[in-house]
């Protein structure tokens, strides 16, 4: 087994997440390198939906941002944001791929502030897309690069995005579709799903060298523990080389 | 309808759907005559201090960036500004036009966050109201309606809504509750865009971001375009007009105008220049040594193309690849 990195497994972890003939709504990052990697890997009819229109791209090279000219390269269509926030809005997309600075144990995300509103203590970017994808896909997969107990926090400073808000039946009562929410979340330590009653965040497999107490103490939050608690694959060689010596060759991430 | 609850953002630019109608029947141009112009001529016309301005599509794809320089060597103050964007808010941010910002996403996505943003908001100079971007987008379709507010389903139950300006009722037919978001109509609208002719008639290619809402919900439109083409060339293919000409008061010719960003299917972004502004930005020094060097320092885009030099543009040119 080849040497790897801790971004290199996020990406490979993430990217076996994509299901082959699915739609899935990517966001800007990881969710872009995981996408390439699936595409080449065991889901080329994956159809990667990037928010500014881009729809079926082949990802051939790696997008920048969610507008650029790759996320429609060789694509099935080209539309704008409110062809693609209306297709999510009416149910059509299966997953939504997100990042965040903050997660809570309901799956809620923050990328707006740090502190208070305003004037903030750190000024993030904002929703962007995020909150739009996890309103109405049907199973959000939140990606956190650092599994710590300052972004695995019990209250995030603020809730850019909705996870299950404050348990469940809360997306309901505020009116977002019912049935869609958080799914799964990928982190540099493990693997979390929703325990499907309490909406709460439960650990379900960690990485190869990951105790499960590590990912407890890690959390900064009462984190459940599934009953069975797997290890999750290593990076292949020939994901490896895919990501080094196609995806990204630049290393804007690995 | 039942109010269930109000977002405390304020709210930046109330709809004023008569308004915008008496606009376009008293003050508009909507005739068909040659509107080209210099880029100084255009900004000086339609841009007003004060003014609420929009740009599409963002900061480093298809953007206005020489009519934002433009805009910000005349100097335009006390600017309300939308914000979806990178480099193009980056830069009338640094350059401290703007008040207030309408706020989904300003950041360098690949690249990192914006120490432009972090500086005018934390200080407390700028004042912010939050929204999703399918949320501000819709704002923009709202006024391209011409109607005061859209229903959506996004924003509900999280502190984006609670700091926006939108408002929670109950749906008069499902009994559920919906967020309603006040259309956001433009004082003015900047659109770079691929093909224009001299009457305004402009396309697009590749994905349409939200040119259609924009350029809509514009009272004042200018359009930049890499392109000036004829007339009969427009007539040809006239499904593919996104921007026909009587929402357009000013075509300014920018042959590369979206530089440093791309222009899908004729130049890639300049990551390198894109990189070194991200960088100079962390510090207010060399912020201001920038906009010295790339925007006060040039009389006009046609002298901003030479700074940059044929040879990276051509690079870039060669980089885009093909379809």
């Amino acid at each position: 087994m080849a040497a790897y990195n801790e971004s290199e497994f996020l990406i490979c972890l993430a990217s076996k997440l994509m299901e082959d003939g699915t739609t899935a709504f990517v966001g800007t990052g990881i969710p872009m390198l995981a996408g390439a990697l699936a595409k080449r890997m065991h889901a080329p009819n994956l159809v990667p939906i990037f928010e500014f229109g881009g729809t079926g791209a082949s990802l051939e090279k790696l997008p920048l941002g969610v507008g650029d000219s790759r996320t429609f390269h060789k694509a099935v269509a080209a539309s704008g944001i409110c062809d693609i926030m209306e297709t999510a809005t009416r149910g059509f997309i299966e997953y939504g791929f997100l990042g965040g600075a903050q997660i809570d144990a309901f799956g809620n995300l923050n990328t707006t502030v740090i502190g208070k509103y305003w004037p903030p203590k750190v000024r993030l970017p904002g929703s962007g897309g995020a909150n739009d994808v996890a309103s109405f896909c049907w199973k959000t997969i939140v990606i956190m690069r650092k599994h710590d107990a300052r972004s695995f926090v019990p209250k995030v400073d603020f809730v850019t995005t909705p996870g299950y808000l404050t348990g469940p039946g809360a997306r309901e009562k505020a009116g977002l579709p019912p049935g869609a929410g958080p799914y799964r979340v990928v982190t540099n330590l493990a693997l979390m799903d929703f325990e499907p009653v309490s909406k709460r965040m439960r650990l379900i497999a960690t990485h190869p060298g990951v105790k499960v107490e590590d990912v407890v103490k890690a959390t900064g939050f009462e984190l459940l523990v599934a009953d069975e608690v797997g290890t999750n694959p290593e990076p292949t060689e020939k994901e490896l080389r895919l990501l080094r010596e196609e995806i990204d060759k630049d290393r804007y991430y690995i | 309808m039942k109010l269930l609850e109000s977002g405390t953002g304020e709210l930046f630019q109330p709809p004023d759907p008569d308004g915008f109608r008496e606009w376009v029947h008293t003050r508009k141009n909507t005739k068909m005559v040659d509107k080209v112009m210099s880029e100084q001529e255009a900004v000086a016309r339609f841009v007003s201090d004060g003014d609420y301005i929009g740009t599409e599509l963002y900061g480093t794809v298809r953007a206005p960036m020489s009519l934002v320089r433009e805009t910000i060597r005349q100097g335009k103050k006390h600017l309300r500004v939308a914000g979806q964007g990178i480099h193009e808010i980056d830069l009338l941010l640094a350059a401290d036009l703007v008040d207030t910002l309408d706020i989904t996403y300003i950041a360098w996505e690949v690249y990192g966050i914006s120490s432009c943003l972090r500086r005018a908001v934390e200080s407390g100079r700028v004042k912010t109201t939050d929204w999703s971007n399918g949320g501000i987008t819709w704002r923009f379709k709202a006024a391209a309606m011409g109607v005061p507010f859209l229903p959506i389903r996004s924003m509900l139950g999280t502190d984006t809504f609670k700091h926006s300006a939108a408002k929670a009722v109950e749906d008069p037919f499902t009994g559920k509750p919906v967020c309603l978001i006040p259309a956001l109509f433009l004082d003015v609208g900047l659109i770079h865009v691929h093909k224009a002719d001299k009457y305004g008639n402009c396309r697009v290619e590749g994905i349409s971001g939200f040119v259609h809402e924009m350029s809509r919900a514009s009272k004042k439109l200018i359009v930049s375009a890499e392109e000036i083409v004829s007339t009969d060339e427009i007539r040809q293919y006239p499904e593919q007009t996104v921007i026909p000409c009587y929402l357009v008061d000013a075509v300014v010719e920018a042959k590369y105008g979206s530089h440093p960003g791309e222009m899908c299917y004729r130049y890639w972004r300049d990551g390198e220049h894109l990189q070194a502004f991200l960088k100079d930005s962390a510090d207010p020094a060399k912020t201001k040594t920038y906009l010295d060097k790339w925007v006060y320092g040039v009389k006009n885009h046609a002298d901003y193309v030479n700074l940059v030099g044929m040879d990276r543009l051509r690079k870039l040119e060669s980089e885009i690849g093909g379809r």
